[in-house]
C-alpha cells in the first residue's frame, strides 16, 4: 500500500474527488463526531439570523477530514508524519470538491506533498502541504 | 484547553471515519487492521480534533444547565455583546497543523495540553479586520510520550466574509 521512493518523481499527482453535493446530513454528521457544534454548521436559522451568512457551512476541518482520506489512500494508512492546510474559502452545501497531492521532493525515505481541494467553480477551499514516509 | 482523558475509542473512531466519508476497513476492522503494518485500528489524520468531546469546557457543545446560543423558537437562545464578526462561535477556522510522532491507535489513552502561540492582525478584503491567533496542542499516550503536535489558527474577522 505504501509509495515507493523508486516510483515517485516531483511533479506526479494524486486525484480523487471528496465528494459530490455536500449534504447538510453530512455536516451534521461531522459535527456530532468531532464534537463541534458550532450553530453555523448546523443551525441554518441562527446562520442566517445572527451569523449573517446565506446558509449552513462545512467545518474546515471537514474538509481536512476529508482530504486527508485522499492522501492516506495515496500515501498508505499510518504513513504521514506531517499534515498542514490553510483554509482559504468557505465549503457550502452542495459543494462538489477535487482533492490533489502533488510530488514537491522525495528525500531522507520521505515524500514532501502539496495539497490542494477545489470546488466545482475551481475555487480553492483547502491549501496545504504534507510528508509522509516511503518504502 | 486541557482534556484530561482522550479514550480512542473504536466505535468513535467508526462515526469519525464515516463523517469525513471514508470507508476504509483499518477504521472499521480490528481483524483487517490488525494484518496491516499498522498491526490494529488507527485514527484518521484529524481525529485528535475530537478531543473536544472530552474536553469538559468546550465551549461549542451544549451543556446540561446552561444557555445555548444555537436556535429554538428564535434564532439564538443567548443574548450576546458583539458577536466578534463571521463564525457565530468564537469566530472561523483559519489553518490546522499536524505533526505526528506516531498515529493514535485505538486502546490508547491521550491527555491534551493547550498553550497560547502567536497572535497578529491583517485587513481582509472581504472580512475587514481580521485577528489571529495561534494555539499548539500537545497530545501524549498513556506513557507520556507525544503523539501529535497540533497547531491551530483562528480568526474573529469584523464582519462576516463576503459572499461572491
Amino acid at each position: 500500500m505504501a509509495l515507493k521512493a523508486a516510483n515517485l518523481k516531483v511533479g506526479d499527482k494524486h486525484t480523487e474527488r471528496l465528494v459530490e453535493d455536500l449534504k447538510r446530513t453530512q455536516i451534521v454528521q461531522y459535527a456530532g463526531a468531532s464534537g463541534d457544534y458550532n450553530p453555523v454548521h448546523t443551525d441554518e436559522l441562527f446562520t442566517k439570523e445572527m451569523a449573517g451568512y446565506p446558509t449552513v457551512f462545512a467545518h474546515g476541518m471537514l474538509t481536512m477530514g476529508m482530504t486527508g482520506r485522499m492522501l492516506t489512500n495515496y500515501v498508505g494508512d499510518g504513513r504521514l508524519t506531517e499534515y498542514g492546510v490553510r483554509f482559504t474559502s468557505q465549503v457550502w452545501p452542495g459543494d462538489t470538491l477535487d482533492s490533489t497531492a502533488t510530488v514537491a521532493a522525495i528525500h531522507d525515505g520521505l515524500v514532501d506533498l502539496e495539497v490542494s481541494t477545489v470546488n466545482q467553480d475551481g475555487v480553492e477551499v483547502l491549501k496545504g502541504s504534507a510528508q509522509a514516509r516511503v518504502d | 484547553m486541557a482534556v484530561g482523558s482522550f479514550p480512542v475509542e473504536a466505535g468513535h473512531v467508526m462515526m469519525f471515519a464515516r463523517s469525513v466519508g471514508d470507508d476504509n476497513q483499518i477504521y472499521y476492522d480490528a481483524d483487517y487492521a490488525a494484518a496491516t503494518e499498522c498491526g490494529g485500528v488507527v485514527a484518521p489524520p484529524t481525529f485528535v480534533q475530537a478531543s473536544a468531546q472530552f474536553d469538559p469546557d468546550y465551549f461549542l457543545r451544549p451543556k446540561v444547565g446552561e444557555p445555548w446560543f444555537g436556535s429554538g423558537g428564535s434564532p439564538t437562545g443567548v443574548k450576546r455583546e458583539g458577536s466578534g464578526g463571521g463564525g457565530g462561535g468564537g469566530g472561523l477556522h483559519a489553518e490546522q497543523r499536524y505533526v505526528y510522532h506516531r498515529h493514535p491507535k485505538v486502546g490508547d489513552l491521550l491527555t491534551a495540553t493547550t498553550k497560547p502561540g502567536k497572535t497578529w492582525e491583517k485587513e481582509g478584503r472581504r472580512s475587514g479586520k481580521l485577528v489571529f491567533s495561534e494555539t499548539v496542542t500537545e497530545y501524549r499516550d498513556q506513557n507520556g510520550e507525544l503523539v501529535v503536535t497540533a497547531t491551530g489558527v483562528g480568526v474573529r474577522t469584523e464582519r462576516p466574509v463576503d459572499q461572491g
